[in-house]
C-alpha cells in the first residue's frame, strides 16, 4: 500500500491554506450544502427545546460526573473487561499505542487490518505506522475508504470525505479500482461494498474506534450507519479498540442520554442503524465473533487536559461534529485547512494538548467567538471561553503555560505596548498629556497597520476629544 | 512506573483536593418525552421504521412462516440462513417441511471459520428473532447467543427480523431497566435501527453499505 500523500492544502500554515480554500469554488459549496442539510437536520430532530436543554444538561452532568471519578472508573473499566476476557492495554503516547496494536498483530501473524471509522487511530496514524511494517491497513467506512484511495485525510470527523462531490469519487473509483466511470451514488457504493467484502472476509484483525466505554459493564459501545463496525468488530478473528481515555462513563444508563444526544446533534437522527455493544470475544459454544478481544487506552495529552479545571471540560467532548457543522469558520475553510486530525472548534481546543500549542497557534484565534458551537454543544462545552483561554495562553511568557508549548505567539514588544497602555490609563497627568499630543499630532497616525488596514480604514484620533467636548457642553449650560 | 501508572497518577494529581460529583441521573428526561399507549407503541415503531426504508408487516403466531415464503418468493432469493436450535426455527423448518418446494434453508450451525466464504458471498437472506423493540427511536433489540450468531443479521442483503409487539417497550431506558442489562451483558447486544445505510458521497442515501440492503420485520400479533 502506497503511502499517504496529502493531496491538498497540507503545506503552509493556516493562513494560507485557509486564503486557497476561500479561493476553491468547488470545495466551498461542497462544504456549504452539506452544513446547512446537517444543521437543518439536527434544528429537525431537536425540535423541543426544552427537551433539547433537559437533555443536554444531563449530557454535561454525566460527562462531568464521570471525570470527577476518572482514574476510579479507569480502573473498574480495566477490571470488568478482564473479568469478561477482553485484554486491556495502556497508552501515553500514540508511538506507544502504534506499537501495541503492532504487537498484538505480529502475535497473530497478521499482514491484514479492516478498520472501523476511529478518530484515535487517525491521531496514531496506524495507517501509515502498520504500512511502513508491511501490514496492510484498510478503511471500511466508506467515506474513510475514499479519503484513504486518494491519499487523503478526513475533513471532517463524521463525513470523512464530505470535500467531495459524487463526480469526483467516480473518478476515483475509476482510477484506483479500474471500474467504469458512473456518477450514480447507489452503483458507487456497491463498488465500494464488494471491494470491501472481500477484506472482511480475509482480514486478520479488526480494528475500531470506541464511542463509550461503559465502567459498570465492561462494555464499549459503538455507533454507525454502514455496518463496517459491525464487520470489523466480529468478522476478523481478532478486535482491536483504540480509544481515548475520556471515553468512559459510569453507567449503563447513562448512555441513554449520550446516545440521543450524539445521533441526534451528529446526523438528525433519533438513532443510528446499529449500536453495537460489546462486552466480550467469543464464548465458548459460540459459532463467531472474534476470539480475542483488547482494548488500548491512549492518553497523548488528554490527561495535561485534565490537569486544568476549565481545560479538563474539552474532555466532555463526545465527537459528535455539531461544532464543526455550525462554525461559520469551518464551513468556509473547510477541513484540511486546519491541517490537523481534529478540525473546527473541537479541533482546536483539543488539538493543542496533544501537539503543543506552538504547532497550532493560529487555531485559537481562527474564531469570530460568535459562540454558536457552545450554544449545540451536546455536552455544553463551553467552546467560546476555552478559546479564549487558549488566546491568553498563546501570549503568555514562554515557560508559564499551562498547556503544551504555549507562549508561541508572546511578544516583548506587543507586552511593552499593553504595559505602556496600563500605565497611561492608571495616571491622570499623563493621560491628559497623550490627549493633548493625540489630537494634536493625529495627521502623523501610520497608515498601514498590518492586517487590520488590509480591509480597514485607517484609525485616526479625532480632532477634539470626549473630554473636551463635555467640558465646552457644560460651559454652555449643559444642554443640548 | 508503567504507562497505566503514569496516566493514573497524572489523572490523580488532577484531582487532588475536588470531591466526585453526585449521581443526578433524572430518568424523566429519557423516559417522560418518550411515552406511548399498546397501540401507538407499534405504529411509532412501524412508522419510524419505514421512514428509513424497512418493511413492516403484521402477522400472527401461525402464519407467520407463510409470509416469509411469500416475501421470498417475490425477490427470488434462492436460500434462506436460520437458526435450527430455535423456537421459530423450529417453526419455519416444519413449514419448509410441509410445502417441500422453496428456497433452500440453511443452517447456522458450524463456526462461521468452517464456512467463511459461503456465509460472506452466497447466503441471500436470514431470518431471527429479537428480544425487543423500542418505540421511541424504531429500534429493534438484537441478543445473538450460539444459537443465533451474532453475523446472522450483518451478511445476508435481505434480513427478516421477527418482533412480538408485546415485547415492544417505549423507550431504551424502560427496556434496558426491565430486562436487567446492568447486571448481564451479552458478549455482544445490539440495537438495530433500519437497513445498513451510507450518506457519505454528497449526503446521498444509499442502503446496503455493508450490512443488509433490506430489513423485513414480522410483527407478531400477540398483544
Ligand atoms: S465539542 Fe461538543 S459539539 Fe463539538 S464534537 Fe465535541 S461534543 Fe460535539
Amino acid at each position: 500500500m502506497s503511502e499517504r500523500i496529502p493531496a491538498q492544502n497540507l503545506t503552509g500554515d493556516f493562513r494560507s491554506r485557509a486564503a486557497e480554500a476561500l479561493a476553491d469554488g468547488q470545495l466551498r459549496s461542497n462544504f456549504r450544502v452539506a452544513m446547512d442539510s446537517l444543521m437543518q437536520k439536527r434544528a429537525d430532530a431537536f425540535a423541543d427545546e426544552q427537551e433539547r436543554e433537559g437533555l443536554r444538561e444531563l449530557g454535561n452532568h454525566i460527562k462531568a460526573r464521570a471525570l470527577s471519578r476518572l482514574p476510579d472508573l479507569l480502573e473498574q473499566l480495566e477490571a470488568k473487561l478482564t473479568d469478561n476476557g477482553v485484554q486491556v492495554h495502556w497508552a501515553e503516547t500514540t508511538e506507544e499505542a502504534n506499537r501495541i496494536v503492532h504487537r498484538i498483530i505480529e502475535q497473530r501473524k497478521g499482514s491484514q487490518v479492516v478498520k472501523g471509522k476511529s478518530m484515535v487511530s487517525e491521531e496514531m496514524e496506524m495507517n501509515d505506522y502498520l504500512a511502513a511494517r508491511n501490514i496492510e491497513c484498510l478503511e471500511s467506512d466508506m467515506g474513510e475508504y475514499i479519503v484513504q484511495l486518494d491519499g487523503e485525510k478526513p475533513s471532517h470527523i463524521i463525513m470523512p470525505a464530505i470535500h467531495k462531490n459524487r463526480f469526483q469519487v467516480a473518478r476515483l473509483f475509476h482510477d484506483k479500482l479500474g471500474v467504469d466511470e458512473t456518477d450514480d451514488v447507489n452503483e458507487l457504493i456497491q463498488i465500494g461494498r464488494r471491494a470491501l467484502r472481500q477484506k472482511f472476509l480475509e482480514a486478520d484483525v479488526g480494528v475500531s474506534g470506541v464511542n463509550f466505554a461503559i465502567a459498570e459493564t465492561g462494555t464499549l459501545l459503538l455507533v454507525e450507519n454502514e455496518g463496517n463496525g459491525r464487520m470489523s468488530t466480529t468478522a476478523p478473528p481478532v478486535h482491536i479498540a483504540v480509544t481515548g481515555i475520556e471515553k468512559v462513563v459510569e453507567n449503563l444508563r447513562d448512555v441513554v442520554p449520550l446516545l440521543s444526544l450524539l445521533t441526534r446533534s451528529a446526523l438528525g437522527q433519533p438513532i443510528t442503524t446499529y449500536v453495537n455493544m460489546i462486552s466480550g470475544p467469543r464464548q465458548p459454544g459460540e459459532l463467531d465473533g472474534p476470539e480475542e478481544v483488547h482494548l488500548v487506552l491512549l492518553d497523548n495529552g488528554r490527561s495535561s487536559a485534565f490537569a486544568d479545571a476549565q481545560l479538563r471540560q474539552t474532555l466532555n467532548c463526545i465527537r459528535c461534529g455539531a461544532c464543526m457543522n455550525h462554525c461559520p469558520v469551518y464551513t468556509r475553510v473547510g477541513g484540511h485547512t486546519y491541517g490537523e486530525v481534529y478540525p473546527g472548534p473541537i479541533g482546536k481546543i483539543v488539538t493543542p494538548h496533544m501537539v503543543g500549542l506552538h504547532k497550532v497557534p493560529d487555531h485559537p484565534s481562527a474564531s469570530s467567538l460568535c459562540g454558536a458551537c457552545g450554544e449545540v454543544c451536546p455536552v455544553k462545552i463551553p467552546i467560546p471561553e476555552l478559546l479564549q483561554r487558549l488566546r491568553q495562553e498563546n501570549v503568555v511568557a514562554p515557560g508559564q503555560s499551562r498547556v503544551k508549548d504555549g507562549g508561541a505567539k508572546f511578544s516583548r514588544s506587543e507586552r511593552a505596548v499593553w504595559w505602556g497602555w496600563a500605565l497611561l490609563n492608571r495616571s491622570p497627568r499623563l493621560y491628559r498629556w497623550f490627549l493633548w499630543a493625540a489630537t494634536r499630532l493625529r495627521k502623523l497616525t501610520p497608515r498601514q497597520l498590518g492586517p487590520w488596514t488590509e480591509n480597514h480604514a485607517p484609525p485616526m484620533p479625532a480632532a477634539r476629544s470626549l473630554h473636551d467636548l463635555v467640558r465646552d457642553h457644560n460651559k454652555q449650560g449643559g444642554r443640548t | 512506573m508503567s504507562a497505566r501508572d503514569r496516566i493514573l497518577n497524572k489523572l490523580r494529581a488532577g484531582l487532588n483536593g475536588t470531591r466526585p460529583r453526585p449521581d443526578d441521573f433524572d430518568e424523566a428526561l429519557v423516559t417522560r418525552p418518550w411515552q406511548y399507549s399498546a397501540q401507538e407503541r407499534v405504529t411509532r415503531l412501524r412508522s419510524l421504521m419505514e421512514a428509513v426504508h424497512t418493511e413492516v408487516h403484521p402477522v400472527t403466531m401461525a402464519d407467520w412462516p407463510v409470509k416469509v415464503q411469500e416475501l421470498l418468493a417475490t425477490r427470488n432469493v434462492g436460500n434462506l440462513l436460520y437458526a435450527p436450535e430455535t423456537a421459530h426455527g423450529r417453526q419455519l423448518a416444519r413449514h419448509w417441511q410441509a410445502v417441500t418446494a422453496g428456497p433452500t434453508l440453511l443452517a447456522y450451525d458450524r463456526p462461521a471459520e468452517d464456512w467463511k466464504d459461503q456465509l460472506f458471498w452466497q447466503v441471500e437472506a436470514s431470518l431471527t428473532g429479537t428480544a425487543g423493540g423500542i418505540a421511541a427511536t424504531g429500534s429493534l433489540v438484537l441478543w445473538p447467543d450460539r444459537h443465533e450468531p451474532r453475523l446472522m443479521s450483518l451478511l445476508p442483503p435481505l434480513h427478516i427480523a421477527l418482533l412480538r409487539a408485546s415485547e415492544i417497550r417505549d423507550n431504551l431506558y424502560e427496556l434496558m431497566q426491565e430486562q436487567g442489562w446492568a447486571s448481564e451483558m451479552p458478549t455482544n447486544l445490539l440495537l438495530v435501527s433500519g437497513p445498513s445505510k451510507t450518506a457519505d458521497i454528497e449526503q446521498v442515501l444509499a442502503y446496503g453499505a455493508h450490512g443488509p440492503k433490506e430489513l423485513v420485520v414480522l410483527i407478531l400479533e400477540d398483544a
